[in-house]
């Protein structure tokens, strides 16, 4: 039991199989995931989605895939973001 | 990726906004691409792409790239879909918390 | 129950949750030694067999073209829902019947400065030629018809961005959109079907393969279908942001 959180928590056995690279690149990913979910502010949370978007096109361009990073690009950071906030300015257009 | 689940999970959860759930199932079906890729990675291997490298180099898996890539795509759609849903809600119930949401319907 | 039981189960829960699933990711190989034999199949074969430099499109649109079928539907409904949806309540007029105006209806949004218009409406000419070359050169380099559409939706979308949304909606009247979408749809399905007519299995490789492999008109249908999917991920996207941003900045309701 012990052991799997061992390998989840840090890179799955050998240590050495991932660069550097994708080790800062997935630790942001984490660490972005958590700040997304943290704020509460729709606003702020929508930018930061929009971060988290481009730090994940980055982690896809390292795992060697650059059709999915594309893709991820235009929609995370783009039309998503676009799509959030038009749909929350309905929602709190109507508040005011 | 069990991280970003839980991230993804705990925020639909603990929400008081409908636009938050909706960020944080994003959250959760990106982690699901991060898997995807990380399953499919092969040490020393390029993108699977050969119009300038010769036949057999190691590439990474295209299987999973395909699946990920449509999943992308298709994600966005279906959060569109929601945000209809919830702006849709919010025109009937006047709230877009969630848990005032549950309670309007008992 | 309260938002503080209900937590602790979900913490409880969760943490049976994640044991498993991490039990289930530390079975797996270790990273970078993926034992899939199917990956490398499709490698060796796949220029051979359908003269296409780009493997991850021809196992999208070929020898995975059924799924993909499947999941472009999962996109067609979700746009044609999204419309669906946002135009159910009939209790409400369009700007009271007069139609969108130049003014912002009044509701007082600042006018776009003159550096975001720029620099958008610069940069829609190029992102839609680069969105149009990914869509038709599937079977090189990283391309395909989902990304190619998505590319081509940004540059539309742009055109909101800069601030000239009654354009946006001139380009992306409803009736057109919904349309060329569900040209797009069928035209895959069409295309698969055609391979039925000349007696191979359902989206086979009917057309005759180019030479040089990597060419644009090499590799059959891979490229036919990837424009139709192109066509069809650019009109989605089109018509979910027009009917939201309709919502928005047209639809007054009657109070």
């Amino acid at each position: 039991m012990i052991l799997a959180i061992h390998a989840v928590v840090r890179p799955p056995a050998p240590l050495w199989s991932m660069t550097l690279l994708e080790v800062v690149l997935l630790t942001l990913v984490g660490a972005g995931a958590a700040v997304v979910v943290s704020a509460r502010h729709p606003v702020r949370q929508i930018v930061l989605l929009g971060m988290y978007g481009t730090v994940l096109t980055l982690l896809f361009f390292s795992l060697q895939a650059p059709d999915v990073a594309l893709s991820e690009l235009c929609v995370g950071a783009v039309v998503l973001p676009l799509l959030l906030v038009v749909g929350l300015a309905k929602v709190k257009g109507k508040q005011q | 990726m069990a991280w970003v689940v839980a991230c993804g999970l705990y925020g639909i959860v603990t929400s008081r906004h409908l636009v938050h759930q909706i960020i944080s199932l994003i959250v959760l079906q990106s982690s699901t691409y991060v898997l995807f890729l990380s399953i499919g990675f092969r040490i020393g291997g390029v993108a699977p792409y050969f119009s300038d490298i010769p036949r057999d180099t190691l590439t990474v898996d295209p299987v999973v790239q395909a699946l990920a890539l449509t999943d992308v795509v298709v994600e966005a759609a279906v959060t569109a879909l929601l945000l209809a849903f919830a702006i849709q809600a919010y025109k009937r119930f006047g709230t877009v918390d969630p848990q005032e949401l549950r309670q309007l319907r008992d | 129950m309260n938002p503080a039981a209900r937590r602790w189960i979900f913490l409880v829960a969760a943490a049976a949750m994640l044991a498993f699933y991490v039990w289930g990711l530390a079975g797996l190989p270790a990273f970078g030694h993926y034992r899939g034999p199917y990956g490398y199949l499709v490698d060796h074969i796949t220029i051979h067999q359908t003269h296409a430099t780009g493997v991850v499109s021809a196992v999208n649109f070929f020898y995975r073209g059924f799924d993909t079928v499947g999941e472009e539907f999962i996109l067609f409904i979700a746009a044609v829902g999204v419309a669906t949806v946002l135009r159910a309540l009939r209790d409400e007029s369009e700007n009271g019947g007069r139609g969108a105006d130049e003014s912002g209806s009044g509701r007082g949004a600042a006018p776009t400065s003159e550096t975001v218009r720029t620099v958008a409406l610069v940069y829609t000419g190029p992102v839609l030629v680069m969105g149009w070359f990914l869509t038709t050169h599937a079977q090189t380099d990283p391309s395909g018809g989902f990304q190619g559409g998505v590319v081509m939706a940004t540059a539309i979308v742009l055109v909101y961005l800069g601030g000239e949304f009654l354009v946006f909606r001139r380009l992306s009247p409803v009736d057109v959109t919904e349309t060329v979408e569900s040209l797009g749809a069928g035209g895959f399905v069409m295309v698969g079907v055609g391979a039925l007519a000349t007696g191979a299995s359902y989206l086979a490789d009917v057309l005759p393969l180019g030479s040089p492999a990597g060419a644009v008109d090499a590799s059959g249908t891979i490229a036919l279908i990837s424009f139709f999917v192109g066509v069809e991920v650019v009109a989605a996207f089109v018509l979910v942001v027009n009917e939201l941003l309709e919502q928005t900045l047209v639809i007054r309701s009657r109070s």
